[in-house]
């Protein structure tokens, strides 16, 4: 089948896109559409506040066993006072078909700013977490996780 | 190369199998399931605040108080506390049970106490409360040797369920052992190939969200390969069961394990 | 039947801080998924936990699809007095599981 310059032109488009993780493998339709919903998620949250990366540590294993459990920590560099304080930890991920995680809300009684949970991930992607301190700024850090998928499942092959 | 790529293979595996531990993997080097998930899935496994079995062993411990049935007799009526009589029962099965001349699973044990003892119905498998209840029964072994007693009773079953191990089957055509102890360790589908010992079960999988017996397990080994699954609680089950459970004698009862 | 399991430790000094672990039994249907007829599994999935030491609010998390089932949250908070630390999970189908601690603190 020959390919016209019009088809040529898009799939150039599409794999200079995918180009930074060549472990994607969602169609490249899909994963566009569900970056531009992560990207909203986090606009959300942010406003038009920037988002400086630093003071939050996300630990996530790099390689997961199963995406339907992901051990997530969160822990953010913070005295936790009545003046200086973590007031929300918002953790968002770009591939799933939905990009809210979690949102937690904080505050001086916390002590700490930490956080652990078990995820999902649909796909190989990152996942970021944003902190909201309590003067306004934003902090952010992510991590990238590779998702297999299990050999034998119940229903069969998909 | 013949039509059947994979049929030399399974020609040295019948000529070594002439003894009773031929091509088994010797006690040495025998590994759990534990051994080959990460460290956070690992980490799951060994807090009882975070291994969500323990929602089920929990529950078990309620249902084991509560009396039921037409005799109105709850499981502590007649075994009292289940950390001194239940200890070391989970390593055991299958066990050769007398009435019925062949093994039982726990799962099938614990019904006829419903059924005979309790006077009430038989749960269904993979049923919230019968899951429970194993699972309760289960974690009082934990950190047993698994120890099946094959008598000579229960031999003939024990062949029946080592020979379903070496046998072919499914589209796929192929036989338990051909991964299983001859290929553990290697990748399939970016997942690590385990020995398939039953060291956790009833166990937390991943992959379900749930707990689930060994028998769910199989099946879903049965549905890998392409093979009709036999139905729960049928006698070829149980005969795999008590294979896997003597295969893997001697190695440490996990359960309520945690499994991708 | 056993909805949460919630580990707390029974005593602490006055102003520690304390880590609390919550087990939470629940599926969490997604509402992605589909079953092998091809229709749409309905989402059902806890969204809110609160958590509140003798009263007052001191954790609060809204929970998504993307939380894993039987979900785990582990946080921390400052050991500030005796008393009760409450835990409420809600989701869809006005689900709603209360569970409590008892603290001492000296």
């Amino acid at each position: 089948m020959t390919t016209t310059r019009r088809q040529f032109l898009l799939l150039a488009g599409a794999s200079i896109g995918a180009a930074t993780t060549a472990r994607a493998q969602l169609d490249p339709n899909l994963a566009a559409q569900r970056k531009a919903a992560f990207e909203a998620a986090v606009r959300k949250v942010v406003g038009d506040a920037p988002v400086r990366r630093g003071r939050v540590k996300l630990d996530l294993p790099p390689l997961i066993d199963n995406g339907n459990s992901v051990p997530l920590a969160v822990a953010v560099e913070s005295p936790m006072t009545a003046a200086d304080h973590v007031r929300a930890i918002h953790v968002f991920t770009e591939k799933n078909p939905q990009p809210n995680v979690v949102s937690v809300h904080l505050g001086p009684r916390a002590g700490r700013a930490r956080l652990a949970t078990r995820i999902r991930l649909a796909d190989t992607g990152t996942v970021i977490a944003i902190a909201q301190m309590s003067d306004g700024s934003f902090w952010s850090d992510s991590a990238e996780v590779v998702v297999t998928l299990s050999a034998c499942l119940e229903e069969g092959l998909i | 190369m013949s039509a059947r790529p994979g049929g030399w293979l399974a020609a040295a595996a019948c000529i070594l199998l002439s003894g009773p531990v031929a091509a088994e993997i010797p006690l040495a080097e025998r590994r759990s399931g534990y051994e080959f998930m990460g460290r956070e899935t690992r980490a799951m496994q060994d807090d009882d605040v975070v291994n969500p079995g323990m929602l089920w062993v929990l529950d078990g411990e309620a249902l084991w108080n509560r009396k039921s049935g037409a005799a109105g007799r709850a499981c502590a009526d007649c075994h009292g506390d289940p950390r001194t009589s239940m200890t070391g029962v989970a390593a055991r099965y299958p066990a050769f049970d007398a009435a019925r001349g062949r093994p039982i699973n726990l799962e099938q044990r614990i019904n006829l106490c419903h059924t005979e003892r309790q006077g009430t119905v038989a749960l269904a498998f993979e049923s919230r409360e019968l899951l429970a209840l194993t699972a309760y029964v289960a974690r009082q072994s934990r950190g047993m040797p698994i120890a099946p007693v094959i008598d000579e009773r229960a031999k003939p079953f024990l062949e029946a369920g080592r020979a379903a191990f070496f046998r072919r089957q499914g589209q796929l055509n192929l036989a338990c052992n051909q991964c299983h102890d001859e290929l553990w360790g290697k990748k399939l589908v970016g997942n690590t190939i385990p020995q398939a010992h039953p060291t956790g079960y009833p166990l937390y999988r991943l992959e379900w969200q749930g707990l689930g017996s060994l028998q769910r397990r199989l099946r879903n080994c049965f549905i890998g390969v392409r093979a009709e699954p036999y139905a729960y609680g049928a006698p070829e089950f149980v005969e795999l069961e008590l294979y896997l459970m003597w295969r893997a004698r001697g190695m440490t009862l996990e359960a309520p394990a945690v499994r991708p | 039947m056993v909805n949460a399991i919630v580990n707390v430790p029974a005593q602490a000094k006055r102003g520690e801080v304390i880590e609390i672990r919550t087990l939470a039994r629940h599926v969490m249907e997604t509402g992605f998924r589909r079953t092998q007829l091809g229709e749409l599994i309905p989402r059902d999935i806890l969204t809110s936990f609160v958590c509140t030491y003798n009263g007052t609010e001191i954790f609060r998390a809204e929970l998504h699809p993307a939380l894993a089932a039987n979900p785990l949250l582990t946080f921390t908070t400052v050991a500030t007095e005796t008393g009760t630390i409450a835990f409420r999970w809600t989701g869809d189908k006005g689900f709603a599981v209360t569970e409590t601690a008892t603290i001492t603190v000296t």
